[in-house]
């Protein structure tokens, strides 16, 4: 699978395949949803049987559950302010969502279910949802005022409201293509350089030694790609944020 | 709790690869990115059903975040809050006591100076009284001593002086004898008195 003939093949690690057989094949459960459900199970256990002591002193994973939880409330708060308080399980839940979903990816084995424009798509859909029907709801028609900036000259109305239309629209596009591009980008990366340590390191006595160069770009990838995983979700957890900011504040 | 997380960990380890072995892979052969293939006769439903299973699997996180681990983080956390504040009205309490009871023994200190100060100037204002009495009585027992004294020493001077006349008139009227042989005690008397008066020592 990694090198069929002499081509790299770095692509088909994102294919979906069924999991749980017969069953599995008939609801469409992959191994992407797996990855999913696996998240999930883990995001709860960490906020629920790591709090599940109710220390005062935290033990480690308490103060990792804690600290996760401080992490995106602070987020919330500084970014949308005290109106922000009803959207931080939202945040909280895309946050650890899609940072889990980049780590789990990472492990050997696992499959990255980030690395899906669908996936992404679908998150930015839901956040993109989310931060027109707050609007809707907060200002009525008055958000549609959104699109014109006060105290711009009427003139100026034909290029701007266009212009702020398109870039509103535009918003789940450039949320779920960043995150979606990062993953991919990095999974690829990883795949071709694990390619060559295999294709140079077969290639006769002195083959051993230049797959070395292939394999520490590989170790110092993985560490990179450990801050991709986290600056990614954070970066999708903040644009989050400023958009409701928008939502609830109209610029 | 650190078994347990042994336990979690090895669990989790052995899920990766049983669920990429569990995964089966098509026949079809996938062109271009897998991502984006949605006219793929396997691919295509497959990507439909992911999203499909994401919107599942992330409702299902967000219930759970939303209505049982948040909370409960948020009441660990407010239950912190207040202790840290209890804590903190406890020591502020502490000090304020502190504060008032060294206020006390200060202002005490102070009062129990000034208690000593004017003891101790009420004792030396009896004392020095007492000197001023005791300095008189001395000096008019003194006083009345030197008196007394001058008085017998005026007595023993007369006394002498008039001895010194019977003496003188003696002495004359013995001296008077032996020359003339007769004696008229009265004119000694006479001139022995003119004598000392004329000396000044009558």
């Amino acid at each position: 699978m990694a090198a069929e003939g002499k081509a790299i093949d770095a692509l088909s690690q994102f294919e979906l395949a069924p999991v749980l057989g017969i069953v599995g094949d008939s609801v469409g459960f992959t191994q992407s949803n797996a990855h999913m459900l696996l998240a999930v199970v883990l995001i709860t256990a960490l906020m629920v049987y790591g709090m599940a002591q109710r220390a005062v002193i935290p033990g480690r994973l308490q103060a990792l559950a804690e600290s996760a939880y401080e992490f995106v409330h602070g987020l919330v708060t500084e970014q949308v302010g005290e109106e922000g308080r009803k959207f931080f399980p939202f945040v909280f839940s895309l946050f650890m969502f899609v940072l889990f979903g980049n780590l789990l990816g990472l492990l050997p084995y696992a499959f990255t279910f980030t690395s899906h424009i669908a996936v992404t798509f679908g998150l930015a859909f839901v956040v993109f949802v989310l931060i027109t029907v707050v609007a809707l709801a907060i200002h009525g028609t008055k958000f549609f005022g959104y699109f014109f900036p006060e105290g711009a000259p009427i003139w100026l109305a034909p290029i701007i409201v266009p212009v702020e239309i398109v870039s509103y629209l535009s918003r789940p596009i450039s949320l779920s293509i960043r995150l979606f591009a990062n993953m991919v980008a990095g999974h690829v990366m990883l795949k071709v350089f694990a390619t060559f340590i295999l294709l140079i390191g077969g290639l006769g006595v002195i083959g051993p030694f230049v797959a070395v160069l292939p394999l520490a770009i590989n170790v110092a990838l993985v560490g990179f790609e450990l801050l991709v995983a986290f600056l990614q979700a954070y970066v999708f957890a903040i644009l989050t944020c400023i958009y409701l900011h928008d939502a609830v504040h109209l610029h | 709790m650190t078994p347990r997380i042994l336990i979690v960990a090895s669990l989790f380890g052995l899920a990766l690869p049983a669920l990429a072995l569990a995964a089966t892979t098509g026949e079809v052969p996938v062109e271009g990115m897998p991502q984006l293939a949605f006219g793929h006769p396997e691919q295509g439903r497959f990507l439909v059903a992911n999203v499909v299973w994401l919107f599942i699997l992330f409702g299902l996180l967000y219930v759970l975040m939303a209505n049982y681990a948040l909370p409960r983080v948020a009441s660990v956390l407010a239950e912190r809050q207040a202790r840290i504040e209890a804590d903190l009205e406890q020591a502020q309490a502490a000090k304020q006591r502190a504060d008032a009871a060294l206020a006390e023994h200060q202002a005490a200190t102070a009062r129990a100076r000034a208690e000593a100060q004017a003891a101790i100037a009420t004792a030396t204002q009896q004392a020095q009284a007492e000197t001023t009495v005791r300095e008189e009585a001395l000096n008019a027992r003194l006083a009345a001593q030197i008196d007394a004294a001058e008085q017998r020493i005026a007595t023993s001077r007369d006394a002498a002086m008039g001895a010194l006349r019977t003496v003188a008139a003696d002495a004359a009227e013995a001296l008077v004898a032996r020359l003339t042989g007769s004696t008229d005690r009265a004119a000694v008397e006479r001139a022995v008195g003119t004598e000392l008066a004329a000396r000044g020592q009558a």
